[in-house]
């Protein structure tokens, strides 16, 4: 007797969420029946500005294959100006992720507001196709962590 | 030197100042390190030399806490630093007498070693009187020497200039010692395909002791605590287990000083193990260069640095990508 195993590689996408913006348009999503890959694990934030570089290298560590940050739009921040921080440091730690050779197409800013549920779904189909089409992400994962 | 012995003591007679700041002879004709001098007795191992490479700024976040001013000496690199503890409230003015000494270029002991120089009793001709020609060193194998350039620091050749930015008085002259461009190694590996530049940070960092000699030296990490201190953080002190942590503690390093790092090489100066660190700093500052304007840490006292500023038209993080 034999199990089957499913050899298919499912990626694992991290999305940081900001509570006013995103998070609701994730929701919107939900209750307006748009279908989003289940591969998609959200993590909310009370702004885009609270994610640390560092919480984005952890989930690559724990076995992320892709990280995506979603926030209000430029200018509609919750907190006024939260994003636009948020803008410069994700830039600065994308290019340096490329910088040290880890392909800068896992890691995605996306503007999402709560009245665009239509965005978030398409945007996060997106996502998980090109990540899908990297492949494991081995360049920056911790070893004890793979499963 | 002499003169500067001669104010040091002048000052610290009249009653200006408490103490000074400088740099004392080491057990090695190479090896000066940073010391307080509060007796003119003390300074007869008091020295100013081509191997005083240590910036001297960020012990003034300590000495700002003590009674009475404190002389420091301060380079003209280090004086970006001290401007940029300033702007940070990390320094006080007030509590500084800052003599802005002359800089040839410093030496690195490393490259004179690679050279094949070894067993050196004495150098000459780093004195900082000297012309900082060339280096005349004393072995045990008999006199060798090198041409001064030849020996000097990887920062020294993308020397900032050599006027201070902040000093009450200077004393010294200072040579411009800029040969090579400042961006050129990381233009050099930006160029290079995914796999090579990962193969080439796996290598330099895989070198990586985790000694934090970097971060305790560098004068834009003058935190309190430190996030690689935190035991709220699985990172505290972790040895290295495994080359995704010796790449966390890098990137992370260079992040929390972008926008603030002077360029002053002091991080690959002290590494014990001759990683180029200096390179995820000028990474940061060559995309800030490009992306948010020219901008040069402790050149100015303006409060706004990259990182706590934002333009509404600022580039998408997307621009990475596109950049290729």
């Amino acid at each position: 007797m034999s199990i089957e195993k499913n050899e298919e590689f499912r990626p694992k996408i991290v999305a940081f969420c900001c509570n006013w913006c995103s998070y609701a348009g994730a929701d919107l999503a939900g209750s307006s029946r748009m279908s989003y890959s289940a591969d998609v694990k959200i993590i909310r934030v009370p702004c885009s500005c609270r994610v640390n570089p560092m919480f984005i290298l952890r989930a690559f560590e724990r076995g992320a294959d892709g990280v995506i940050m979603c926030g209000c739009h430029p200018g509609d921040c919750h907190y006024t100006s939260g994003n636009f921080y948020a803008r410069r440091r994700m830039t600065l730690l994308f290019s340096m992720l490329d910088y040290i050779g880890v392909e800068n197409g896992r890691t995605r800013v996306e503007w999402v507001s709560a009245a665009e549920g239509a965005k978030f779904s398409q945007t996060m189909h997106e996502f998980v196709d090109k990540i899908t089409s990297l492949g494991k992400n081995v360049r920056l994962e911790d070893l004890r962590c793979r499963n | 030197m002499q003169e500067l012995i001669n104010r040091a003591k002048e000052l610290l007679a009249d009653g200006t100042v408490a103490r000074v700041l400088g740099w004392k002879a080491g057990d090695l004709p190479y090896n000066p390190e940073p010391a307080y001098f509060e007796k003119e007795e003390d300074f007869a191992d008091f020295v100013y030399n081509g191997f005083c490479g240590a910036n001297l700024s960020k012990y003034m976040i300590e000495a700002s806490k003590l009674e009475g001013k404190t002389l420091v000496c301060l380079k003209p690199c280090d004086t970006y630093s001290f401007q940029e503890l300033m702007k940070e409230h990390r320094v006080d003015r007030d509590k500084a007498y800052i003599i802005g000494v002359g800089c040839k270029g410093k030496l690195d002991i490393e490259k004179i070693k690679a050279m094949g120089i070894k067993g050196i009793k004495s150098i000459s001709g780093a004195e900082i009187d000297d012309e900082a020609e060339t280096l005349t060193i004393d072995t045990i194998y008999g006199e060798k020497s090198c041409a001064y350039k030849d020996a000097m620091l990887e920062r020294c050749h993308v020397c900032k200039g050599k006027d201070h930015m902040i000093f009450d008085e200077i004393i010294g002259e200072s040579k411009e010692t800029k040969d090579a461009d400042r961006f050129a190694e990381v233009e050099k590996i930006e160029a290079m395909s995914p796999e090579e530049k990962f193969a080439f940070f796996q290598k330099e960092l895989s070198k990586c002791i985790r000694c934090n000699a970097c971060r305790n030296v560098c004068p834009a990490c003058s935190c309190r605590k430190c996030v690689f201190d935190s035991n709220k953080f699985d990172s505290a002190q972790k040895a290295n287990v495994d080359s995704f942590e010796e790449k966390m503690f890098h990137i992370i390093r260079a992040f929390h000083v972008a926008g603030r790092c002077t360029d002053c090489g002091e991080c690959s100066r002290v590494c014990p193990q001759g990683i180029p660190l200096h390179l995820f700093n000028r990474k940061f500052i060559k995309d800030i260069n490009e992306l948010y304007g020219e901008y040069q840490a402790g050149a100015d006292l303006e409060p706004r640095t990259p990182l706590t500023d934002y333009r509404f038209e600022d580039a998408e993080p997307g621009i990475v990508a596109e950049r290729g």
